[in-house]
């Protein structure tokens, strides 16, 4: 759950929300593409550096530091996943290629996180529709998207109220056994899935009532312009894609050992 | 009783809910919390039961500190109805509903079904027993919550925001209700901004705006004076607002009972 708190939205003012979302979506799956070329610790621990600056240059800092820590156990699963494995084929001896591998490919999920979690932490879900409506997705699509983001908070209020209501009968989740532990969920799931049904029911009709789809082409109070500053952003990061591209095919990397004891 | 002292709380989202909230409630009394939409109502009552545990200050339930009980057993004596029922119902039956709260509080079969059946017939239930909770209308699924916390025969009932939704008739009957359970020697508190059901029942009333106690006392000394009931965002009863209005002419401007209203107009016609 954790990790979710650090994908979710935080209204602050940053050069990196203004930028248009489009060209940030660009910026994350190149950061993206360039986790998935490098197996080499050190450009993946370049990549995470300039993740920090962007971090930083976001003023996000906070929020992405807490969604880290929740992928902190899928981090571990994966080192230790590579390390066991890499043990094993190594004649059960453990090599300083398989503990640099291994941390690599840590750090690398760590980047991969890192580049989403920007780009949802500077996007607020309006920007978002807008960007997907402006790609083309079908209205329903985007509209469906932004109103699932918008209802998180929502539920999340809900199912708080609906605990302390049950708690208040006398409810105590964390006790009995394993399967009388699950059972005792129920008592939450069945109003909140029954009020999410109840509320998407009104959610309709409220759509119908204010013309959802009555034109084919709608317009925006708000329009998506790219501006100099996008512009700029979406040529330095295409650079560093071309060069990234050509250090990998042509150039050798350094390669950094981590000694083992 | 009930006793906070100088509670204060603060949600993690960073609302200061309670700042400094020192209130007394004895047994078998009738209170009212009245005040403004985010005066404190809410969050004051689910200390009693220790749903929230103040994060400055103490509250003593029968003289238990609620910071070393668990909610099961402070629930056991002060039951706490919500306000939209929709957040508690779940069950395939009425019945079933009504007897959640027995089960999780360890009562045996028999007394299950003896309470069952007394809590459904209190509430004129009892046609609906076997029927689904969520087929019902929004008046007779706030009554199947009330019936499911009155079951356990908890010493305090706290209701929050009961009127809301309620047509006239419904009101009229719960004020009856309120009224007969506090006469049986329970602690009834009400939560609400409903200043005519207050000034109907004319229980104590406890005044709260932004966090803080702003009066404390009988609802015809309270409700009566404008300038605390502005205060807290309410407007006096409209029986109290026509004897303000009839000022000038010798009538008294502490009424709310509408009974001493006609008695006071008779008298003044009259003589």
């Amino acid at each position: 759950m954790k990790a979710l708190e650090g994908m979710r939205f935080k209204r602050t003012s940053s050069p990196m929300h203004r930028l248009d979302p489009r060209v940030k979506f660009v910026v994350s799956c190149a950061v993206f593409l360039l986790g998935i070329m490098f197996t080499e610790l050190l450009p993946l621990i370049v990549l995470l550096t300039s993740q920090l600056f962007l971090v930083y240059f976001a003023r996000v800092h906070k929020e992405w530091l807490q969604s880290l820590r929740g992928s902190l156990v899928l981090v571990a699963v994966i080192f230790l996943t590579n390390l066991i494995v890499g043990y094993a084929s190594a004649g059960f001896r453990l090599t300083s290629n398989v503990l640099t591998y291994s941390v690599s490919m840590a750090l690398r999920f760590v980047t991969l996180v890192a580049s989403f979690s920007v780009f949802f932490l500077t996007t607020s879900p309006d920007d978002l529709g807008l960007a997907l409506e402006r790609s083309h997705f079908p209205y329903e699509f985007s509209f469906a998207f932004t109103t699932a983001v918008r209802f998180v908070p929502v539920l999340a209020d809900e199912a708080q109220t609906i605990i302390d209501a049950q708690r208040s009968r006398g409810l105590e989740v964390e006790k009995g056994s394993f399967v009388k532990r699950i059972r005792n969920y129920l008592p939450i799931l069945i109003p909140l899935i029954v009020n999410a049904i109840r509320r998407s029911l009104e959610l309709a009709e409220a759509m119908e009532s204010r013309a959802f789809g009555a034109k084919k082409h709608r317009t925006n109070l708000f329009v998506l312009k790219i501006k100099a500053a996008d512009y700029i952003a979406l040529a330095v990061v295409l650079v560093v894609l071309a060069v990234s591209i050509y250090i990998r095919l042509y150039v050798h990397i350094p390669v950094i050992a981590i000694p083992t004891f | 009783m009930i006793r906070t002292e100088n509670v204060y709380f603060t949600y993690p989202s960073g609302v200061t809910a309670l700042q400094g909230v020192s209130v007394e409630i004895e047994d078998g009394e009738f209170v009212a919390i009245m005040g403004e939409n985010g005066a404190g109502k809410t969050t004051l009552v689910k200390h009693f039961n220790g749903l929230l545990k103040p994060e400055r200050g103490e509250v003593f339930v029968d003289g238990r500190n609620t910071k070393e009980s668990s909610v099961a057993e402070l629930s056991r004596d002060v039951g706490l109805v919500f306000q939209n029922a929709d957040h508690q119902l779940f069950c395939e039956t009425v019945e079933e509903e009504v007897s959640f709260g027995l089960r999780n509080f360890g009562f045996g079969d028999k007394v299950v079904r003896k309470r069952v059946d007394w809590a459904l017939e209190l509430l004129d239930l009892r046609r609906y027993q076997k029927r689904s909770p969520f087929m019902l209308s929004g008046g007779e699924r706030k009554r199947v919550a009330l019936a499911s916390v009155l079951a356990w025969n908890p010493k305090v009932v706290v209701l929050d925001e009961p009127t809301t939704g309620q047509d006239h008739g419904q009101k009229e009957r719960l004020s009856q209700f309120v009224r007969q359970l506090n006469a049986q020697g329970r602690t009834v508190i009400l939560v609400t901004h409903d200043i005519e059901f207050v000034a109907e029942c004319g229980p104590r009333v406890i005044l709260m705006s932004r966090g803080r106690i702003i009066a404390d006392g009988p609802a015809k000394e309270i409700l009566t004076n404008s300038k605390l009931v502005t205060e807290a965002s309410l407007i006096v009863p409209q029986i109290t607002q026509l004897f303000i209005m009839l000022g000038d002419l010798g009538l008294p401007g502490d009424v709310i009972d509408i009974y001493e209203a006609k008695r006071l107009i008779n008298d003044f016609v009259g003589g």
